[in-house]
């Protein structure tokens, strides 16, 4: 009874470490890609949010078994999958990501395994008109930034003037484009096809902008992982496993076949020229400082713009704190402690998409309305301070002159309240002009996302890094010297 | 000829604590009243009252035709009172960020509602006439005691008030300066205004006021000429007042 006993906890014994065994055996294959708003490449599976699901999860799941190895799900923003690639974040990334001349040189490639079209997407009712790039003159261009297709925008915006919208994720560009933000979007039409099914009166112009293919992509390093998968991938397109997954998710078509064929057969595959194919990092940086420059630009604008505000609407909100009944003082605290205790990202959205139905603000003009109405809540409390800092005795002085509590306001209480709040003011300036970096997410385009592009398309983020920096250093250095000799200038007035 | 100033059965109380208790004094033209008593006695309140600084239980305060009326808040009438009624106060409290010229010129333009150039002018006269005419651009604190004072004199009299209230006008100031305040205090007066000055100096207050006015306990307990009371006080809260003074 006992022997027996021992007998089978040895065989579960036994088990449990083959088991073991043979976890310890199987190496995961760690692969990247960005779920967000990702489909039908890697999306978020809706009956169990945990999992991911899509044709590239179906790709990377196919890899992983011949390479005998556990897939597992990375996720990585879209715009940073190289880099991760590069850091060593995930073995291999596979997200819809393009095959590039800057990505061969920075980047262990597979071969192609999808040929896609950039095709432009507009309203049904503009069908006639906007046929081209051509077309779209001082039009806005929505798209996903660090893509081909914004290159291809960035060109069409010297040759034909459209104005070029980068956004970081590929449903906002066919929101707005529905909402009339932007007048089309150029995109690949695996993505423009599905949206169709998303958003109503779009319609997809027959003509092809340009040719493009998927690709996984690895550290630049890991050139024999990369040939073994190149060996899967043709083997799976020789064998129609391809096809199937592809046929699954509804993005079979006939431009495969022969690309499929081409790829077998090591005959050249059809490729559109990115525009300006100079691809070295001085030519690069040519191209970028520019647009970085005007980034800057942007950036300084809507940081003046939103700062001004935001002073305002602040001032008026201490004043209504300080002087206010006890309604106003409600009101006003409430608003504060729900702006700061909020993320400026959810108000960013809610201001430009969530009231889009109501009103459909412009991207810049959304922005700045968010960022002020953040920082007014911020600086209200700066001002109220300092208002309550100004001694009792000097609005007594003004009360006896025959001021009236406006004027005392006006004249003696805001003047002097304004000369204290101005070191935390610039203080929060400074912040303001980093933090406009958030509204890219509203596909405007600041300094910091044109960063990210031109990191993206260079493939190293030195260059790219050092010049935002020092753009960022020459616009916030003056600010502080200006704001300490005014310091200097007013000095705080002593209490007495 | 009648009081410029008529204070009736002043009381003021601050939660349970009477300040004043029925106060009395009235002040003709030309009078220069300093208002004694120890510390606590309710002097300083007295001019916060008068300058509609303080609301005050029950009693009345007129000022030429302006009468304040008692209650719980600071009443409407009392903007009409700026007009006739100027106050120096002891800490001064010139608007910090605003040179001398400027903190005398504020309610000349914005109140009165006279053109910059004129209340300029007359701003400069004033700060001349008061021996400062040199430190009009000073800001407040590049000034010393005895010339913040004079700033904030000649800006309680930039709208030319018949009554002018000053508090402890002389407690940051050296005998010297004493002596030119004095003198500026009678041409004043001689000019047909009505002081009244809070004051712990008796030596001050025998060369310069007219009248004396002693508060204990929050009640006018003497009145008289400054030389007979402070020669000969009647009451003993005087005599305590001289004392603790000497």
């Amino acid at each position: 009874m006992t022997r027996q006993l021992l007998r089978s906890l040895l065989v579960l014994l036994l088990i449990a470490a083959a088991g073991l065994d043979l976890h310890a055996q199987q190496p995961t294959l760690r692969w990247g890609g960005d779920a967000q708003g990702g489909a039908p490449f890697v999306e978020a599976d809706a009956r169990q949010p945990d999992r991911v699901v899509g044709f590239d999860v179906e790709i990377a799941e196919l890899i992983a078994r011949e390479l005998g190895r556990t897939p597992q799900f990375v996720q990585t923003q879209f715009i940073s999958l190289d880099q991760a690639a590069t850091r060593g974040d995930f073995d291999i990334g596979l997200s819809g990501i393009e095959d590039t001349p800057a990505r061969r040189q920075a980047m262990a490639v597979t071969t192609p395994y999808y040929e896609f079209r950039e095709v432009l997407t507009v309203r049904t009712a503009d069908r006639d008109r906007y046929r081209t790039l051509a077309d779209l003159r001082g039009r806005r261009v929505g798209t996903l930034s660090g893509t081909i297709a914004y290159e291809l925008l960035v060109d069409a915006e010297r040759q034909h003037g459209v104005i070029p919208r980068p956004y970081e994720d590929d449903v906002h560009p066919y929101q707005d484009l529905e909402n009339g933000r932007v007048d089309a979007v150029l995109l690949d039409n695996v993505l423009a096809i599905r949206a169709l099914g998303k958003f109503q009166g779009l319609a997809i112009q027959p003509g092809t902008v340009a040719t493009g293919h998927y690709v996984g992509v690895l550290a630049r390093t890991n050139t024999a992982m990369r040939d073994r998968i190149d060996g899967i991938l043709r083997a799976a397109m020789a064998d129609g496993r391809l096809e199937t997954i592809f046929r699954k998710w509804g993005v079979w078509n006939d431009d495969q076949p022969a690309f499929f064929a081409n790829v077998l057969a090591d005959a050249p595959i059809t490729k559109t020229v990115i525009p300006d194919a100079s691809r070295s990092a001085g030519a690069l940086t040519r191209k970028y400082l520019p647009l970085l420059l005007q980034a800057s630009l942007k950036t300084i604008v809507l940081s003046c713009v939103s700062m001004a505000l935001a002073i305002a609407f602040g001032m008026s909100l201490a004043v209504g704190r300080v002087y206010g009944g006890r309604l106003t003082r409600t009101a006003v605290t409430t608003y504060v402690e729900v702006m700061r205790g909020t993320p400026i990202l959810l108000q960013l959205f809610v201001i430009y998409y969530g009231l889009a139905e109501v009103v459909r603000l412009d991207a810049s003009v959304a922005a700045c309305l968010g960022l002020a109405l953040n920082y007014a809540a911020y600086e209200s409390e700066i001002y109220r301070g300092a208002l309550e800092a100004i001694p009792r005795g000097q609005l007594e002085a003004a009360r006896v002159l025959g001021l009236s509590d406006f004027q005392a306001l006006r004249f003696v209480r805001g003047p002097q309240a304004f000369r204290l709040a101005l070191a935390p003011m610039t203080n929060d300036f400074v912040a303001m002009l980093k933090d406009s970096s958030l509204v890219s997410v509203l596909a405007v385009t600041e300094l910091t996302q044109q960063t990210q592009i031109f990191a993206t398309n260079l493939g190293s983020w030195v260059i790219p890094g050092v010049l935002c920096a020092g753009l960022y250093l020459a616009m916030s250095l003056p600010l502080a010297h200006v704001a300490r000799r005014l310091e200097a200038r007013w000095k705080a007035p002593t209490a007495s | 000829m009648s009081a410029v100033l008529d204070i009736t059965g002043l009381c003021l109380r601050r939660g349970a604590r009477e300040i004043l208790r029925g106060v009395t004094f009235d002040a003709r033209r030309g009078e220069i009243i300093a208002l004694m008593g120890l510390s606590g006695s309710g002097k300083t309140t007295v001019l916060r009252a008068i300058a509609g600084l303080e609301p005050f239980d029950a009693g009345s305060i007129r000022i030429d035709d302006i009468t304040l009326p008692a209650g719980p808040a600071l009443h409407a009438s009392q903007s009409d009172l700026r007009r006739h009624v100027g106050l120096v106060f002891q800490f001064h409290h010139l608007f910090e960020h605003l040179p001398a010229i400027e903190n005398v010129c504020l309610a000349p333009i914005h109140v009165r509602g006279d053109a910059r150039p004129d209340a300029e002018r007359r701003g400069r006269q004033l700060l001349e006439d008061l021996g400062v005419g040199s430190r009009a651009r000073a800001l407040p604190r590049e000034l010393s005691g005895g010339e913040a004072q004079r700033v904030a004199l000649a800006r309680a009299l930039a709208l030319d008030p018949p009554l002018l209230l000053l508090d402890e006008p002389t407690a940051s100031l050296d005998p010297a300066r004493r002596g030119d305040l004095g003198a500026i205090l009678q041409r004043l007066a001689a000019d047909g205004r009505t002081l009244v000055l809070t004051c712990h100096d008796d030596d001050f207050v025998r060369d310069y006021a007219t009248a004396v006015v002693i508060l204990a306990d929050g009640v006018v307990v003497e009145r008289g000429g400054a030389r007979d009371v402070l020669a000969a006080p009647q009451h003993g809260a005087t005599r305590t007042l001289l004392g603790a003074d000497a």
